[in-house]
């Protein structure tokens, strides 16, 4: 049995939310720190390194939620541009999720440093000690870092063009659940799809 | 939930693009000042760097952009087991801990003569047996001139060599020390400080406060310094640029060196935010152990050429005091290592080392 869904699934919604707020704040976090001279600058290092996991490992849980959640399909009428367009970015966004903190872990484990995710947690080195390859890590971190922020911007600037301008429940989709096509059977439209139903 | 607009006749769709603009606006530009690229005069690392690079003669691709001309040493640290009392590192228990360091003098140019500072400095990577590292870097002065990232940076500014006489102007540094009354401990010491012949006579102070953290969670705000075994040595030979590397290699063909790592206790009260002030003589001291150097090597192929010296890289029974310069220290160290690293590597953008320079600068 199959039926269109027009929703994301609750986990993906929850997931979604609470990984926007953490990266967002990941990526002011990284910005500040590495610019600022302030007491600032050790407090937002020690934040970052266990966000960075934290968000490692929700980007690998939210993975396994899309693969099994199909996200609900793009409206029919949305020009193929930027139908491509959005695919490709939310692949851009996840390849980022998962690689940024990788890259951050291994960048350290090259430069040399104990990978300290509190004053008495170290992680394991997954790099050898090598300052050359911690230069292109580095440079990759925050070059990849940048990327992830125009895209963040690019991708709230098309959620709010869908809520505000083209106005097809894409937006609402994604923030509470709502049908954006209610079906005749299920009136409300409050339906969150059984993704067993779409299997 | 339909929709009641219809999507062809959208009424004032201008204001709602001007929000949609206006919210990428302001996410941009909340970046954009946290990065601090809105706010030219606010000091960053990336700016304090620069300094400190102009101050050095411009660049020298592949060298520290401070402390750049250095020597590696290797050895190791034997805790006496009197410092865990106050701290759960495992460096300061009775046993051995691996150590790699640097010595070096103060100022960005790699190739500056021995003799044209009088301080010497001492970085140390102690490895811990469970992978984790205490870093410090310390320096052969008491205490530091100033005691904020801001007056460190002014200080450079006001140290900048004038290009027609390739000193700095003393009415300019004049005006600092006057704006700067926290700096006359140091200069204090700096009047009859004279550079040494050699790094193994001198005592080095890690200057910054920090905290020791005991087995029941309790801090200690401490200072550490190495003193050295080493009787203190004659003056600089005059006349000659390169000698502390030559003098570091024929002390240690004759035997290890030794230093002995005296903790400071301090009082509730004494000052552990402001490295231009000394603690009171009469503080108690400890000594926990000994450092032994037994080996050196040129910092362009040693083990201490890729470490950062970030003094805030620390195990767990050590941790960081609200010393400002702490932060500044590993934010500026932080963009150094990086500059560096990224010209060994060739990194578009960056200038690749020359290795034409005479060993004896290296």
């Amino acid at each position: 049995m199959s039926i269109t869904h027009t929703t994301f699934s609750l986990p993906a919604r929850v997931l979604h939310w609470a990984m926007a707020v953490l990266i967002l704040a990941m990526l002011f976090i990284g910005v500040g720190m590495v610019a600022t001279v302030s007491e600032k600058h050790s407090w937002l290092l020690a934040i970052h390194k266990p966000l960075g996991i934290a968000i490692l490992l929700l980007a690998i849980v939210r993975l396994v939620v899309r693969l099994r959640n199909p996200p609900p399909p793009l409206p029919g009428d949305l020009p193929a541009l930027q139908k491509l367009a959005a695919h490709l970015s939310h692949w851009l966004l996840y390849a980022l999720m998962i690689a940024m903190p990788l890259i951050g872990w291994a960048m350290l484990s090259a430069g040399g440093y104990p990978v300290m995710l509190s004053h008495s947690l170290r992680l394991p080195a997954i790099l050898p000690e090598n300052a050359l390859v911690f230069a292109w890590l580095r440079t990759a971190h925050g070059v990849l870092a940048y990327l992830l922020f125009l895209t963040f911007l690019a991708h709230m600037g098309a959620a709010l063009y869908h809520g505000l301008i083209r106005r097809d429940g894409v937006l609402r989709s994604m923030a509470n659940g709502r049908a954006r096509d209610p079906s005749p059977l299920m009136p409300d439209g409050a339906c969150v799809v059984n993704e067993r139903l779409t299997d | 939930m339909h929709d009641p607009q219809p999507l062809s006749h959208p009424p004032r769709n201008g204001l709602r693009w001007a929000l949609i603009a206006g919210a990428v606006v302001v996410a941009g530009g909340a970046f954009a000042y946290v990065g601090g690229w809105l706010t030219p005069h606010r000091l960053t690392a990336q700016r304090l760097v620069d300094e400190l690079q102009r101050n050095g003669g411009g660049v020298h691709p592949g060298y520290r952009r401070n402390h750049a001309k250095g020597v590696c040493v290797a050895g190791y640290f034997e805790g006496n087991g009197k410092a865990s009392a106050y701290s759960t590192a495992s460096v300061f228990a009775v046993g051995r801990t691996p150590v790699v360091g640097r010595f070096a003098i103060p100022g960005g140019n790699p190739y500056a003569p021995d003799g044209s500072v009088p301080i010497r400095s001492l970085a140390l990577r102690f490895n811990l047996p469970n992978g984790q590292q205490w870093r410090t870097g310390m320096n052969s002065m008491p205490v530091f001139p100033v005691a904020t990232p801001q007056a460190f940076y002014a200080l450079q500014v006001a140290g900048e060599k004038d290009p027609a006489t390739g000193k700095p102007d003393p009415a300019r540094l004049a005006a600092f020390f006057a704006a700067h009354p926290e700096t006359a401990a140091f200069r204090a010491w700096a009047k009859t400080a004279r550079p040494s012949a050699s790094f193994v006579t001198e005592s080095y102070s890690g200057i910054d406060a920090f905290y020791f953290i005991d087995a029941k969670g309790q801090r200690h705000a401490v200072r550490w310094q190495m003193v050295a075994d080493a009787a203190n040595g004659t003056p600089a030979p005059a006349g000659d640029d390169n000698y502390l590397i030559p003098d570091l290699q024929h002390r240690l063909a004759t035997g290890p060196q030794r230093w002995h790592l005296l903790v400071t206790l301090a009082h509730p009260g004494d000052p552990t935010d402001d490295a231009t002030k000394a603690w009171p003589a009469e503080r108690t001291t400890l000594d926990a152990g000994t450092l032994v150097l037994t080996s050196e090597q040129p910092q362009d192929s040693g083990p201490c050429r890729d470490i950062n010296y970030d003094p805030t890289v620390l195990p767990a029974g050590i941790a960081i005091s609200d010393d400002p310069l702490l932060s500044a220290r590993s934010a500026a160290y932080a963009d150094s290592y990086l500059r560096r690293t990224r010209e060994e590597a060739h990194v578009p953008g960056t200038t690749a080392p020359t290795r034409t320079q005479p060993e004896a600068a290296r």
